[in-house]
């Protein structure tokens, strides 16, 4: 729904031993509802920049603009999952971690209570409503948080790895229903990953950072038409390029992932 | 080796129990210093958690309180008797703030700690969901920091019972467990302490059992913040 500009982040974080780079120099442009997929090894900089981003973390040089507009700190209009399980609020059940961004809103219970449920029953959870997050399963907690994130509708979703806990068969599921519902809401999404073949499975564009300190390395386009099969042989010859960008060995008869 | 007098036997302090509790000195007592340390607990439970937690949401605040409160804690309550003594008085209300003052401190550090243990990925979960300052702080700051909470209060009113059964004997209060205790050393009642203490024991264990327990059980550990 709205385009985000990344004009030439850095940004360090101050420890006991000294300044620590999380990224440096990273410049990219999103357009509008577009699906971007950052990839890269650990610890160069992915969660870094999408807290950034997500304005959690000032940048100490560049600036990000929103819709235009250069963000200073944290917005509703930007919904956030973290890497992090810990994330939903121990005190509070499926349902109403899921409905506090609505009850910040407003919205009167009935009705959040129906759209909660409603996005619950999308990631799977309707029979766990009413649990609580230490009585959910690492993958468990991580659909409460993207229904948590998707509930209150912002026009711009941060993900990072979100489905990295996830068996294969629930992660097939999950990434199905995130490519629908961004084909449903054309919302704008920032999403982490390791994982080669969900970033071609589910990306406009991936964008490939170094090791450490982490730049934009690489910037491809997937151009494979939707519903995209990843038992196809483009789908096969997109990974197998990703691949080359991080910097794998790839063999002549597909991806080894 | 053991001279009666000293060291009753059990059935000596129960019957000494019963017989007190019928007459209705015991329950007296109780009553009287029940109300004097559930007073002074919950002076110290409104301002230690509301100071606690302006520390850990101030820097300014904390820069204020904490040398204040740190020079002051380690303080035995007993030493701070006489001068609470003298600005307000004999009576129970010097003992109320006393206990009131010198309970509050686990309650303050234990408060502030618990809002430093707020984690950082909740707060940001919320600020990104819309939270303004004051829902940020019903909704997150204050359930996040209760498992801390909580302990404070704990350690908060080990402390009230410590001070008030000292301080009832110096205040020179009519009625009191404190009192009966120490009042019952001069006739070398040792069977009338003794009850007294067995009263202390079993105040503290229902409010233990039926207070914090259910408080708990209720909250943080519902919730995993705690193992059960
Ligand atoms: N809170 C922090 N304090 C200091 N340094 C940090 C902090 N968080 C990250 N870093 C540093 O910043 C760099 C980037 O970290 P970041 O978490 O963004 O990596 P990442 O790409 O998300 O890695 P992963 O794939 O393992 O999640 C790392 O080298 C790390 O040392
Ligand atoms: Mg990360």
């Amino acid at each position: 729904m709205v385009p985000i500009a990344i004009d030439n982040v850095t940004l360090e974080y101050d420890t006991p031993a000294g300044k620590v780079t999380g990224v440096k120099d990273v410049s990219f442009d999103i357009g509008a509802s577009e699906f971007v997929c950052i990839v890269g090894p650990s610890g160069c900089g992915k969660s870094t920049l999408l807290n950034v981003i997500a304005g959690f973390l000032a940048p100490a040089a560049g600036e990000i603009r929103i819709a235009g507009k250069t963000i200073t700190g944290h917005g509703m209009d930007r919904g956030v999952v973290f890497q992090d399980f810990a994330q939903l609020f121990p005190w509070r059940t499926a349902l109403g971690n899921v409905s506090f961004g609505l009850e910040m809103k407003g919205v009167a219970k009935d009705e959040r209570d129906r759209i909660a449920r409603e996005q619950l029953r999308l990631v799977k959870l309707e029979k766990f409503v009413d649990s609580f997050p230490h009585h959910l399963s690492g993958g468990m907690q991580q659909r409460v948080a993207i229904a948590r994130a998707l509930a209150y509708n912002p026009s711009v979703l941060l993900m990072d790895e979100p489905f990295a806990a996830l068996d294969a068969m629930t992660r097939d599921d999950m990434q199905t229903l995130l490519a629908d519902v961004w084909r449903e809401t054309r919302k704008t999404v920032i999403y982490v990953t390791h994982n080669v073949a969900e970033a071609v499975y589910l990306a406009d564009r991936v964008i490939v950072m170094s090791a450490h300190p982490g730049t934009v390395q690489a910037d491809i386009r997937i151009d494979l038409p939707r519903p995209r099969d990843p038992l196809s042989v483009e789908f096969l010859e997109c990974q197998k390029q990703l691949m080359r960008h991080l910097g794998h060995k790839v063999s002549g008869n597909g991806a080894a992932h | 080796m053991f001279p009666a007098r000293l060291f009753p036997t059990i059935e000596t302090v129960a019957h000494t129990f019963f017989t007190l509790t019928a007459n209705g000195i015991l329950p007296h007592h109780a009553i009287e210093t029940v109300i004097r340390l559930l007073s002074g607990f919950a002076l110290a439970a409104v301002f230690g958690v509301g100071i606690g937690i302006l520390m850990g949401r101030s820097r300014l605040a904390e820069d204020i309180f904490l040398p204040l409160v740190s020079i002051c804690a380690p303080i035995p309550g007993l030493a701070y008797t006489p001068l609470f003594l003298l600005w307000f008085g004999l009576g129970s209300f010097s003992s109320i703030l006393l206990v009131g003052f010198v309970s509050a401190f686990p309650i303050i550090f234990n408060s502030w700690t618990g809002v430093k243990a707020v984690k950082e990925i909740w707060v940001r979960s919320a600020h990104s969901m819309g939270a303004d300052d004051r829902r940020m702080f019903t909704h997150v700051i204050l359930p996040g920091a209760l498992p801390y909470i909580l302990t404070g209060l704990r350690l908060g009113l080990a402390q009230a019972w410590r001070v008030l059964v000292a301080v009832e004997m110096l205040a020179a209060v009519p009625w009191g467990l404190g009192w009966l205790i120490f009042g019952a050393r001069k006739f070398l009642n040792t069977d009338a302490m003794l009850a007294g203490i067995v009263v202390i024991a079993i105040i503290g264990l229902l409010l233990e059992k039926l207070v914090f327990q259910k408080i708990e059980n209720f909250t943080v550990v519902r919730w995993g913040m705690v193992a059960a």
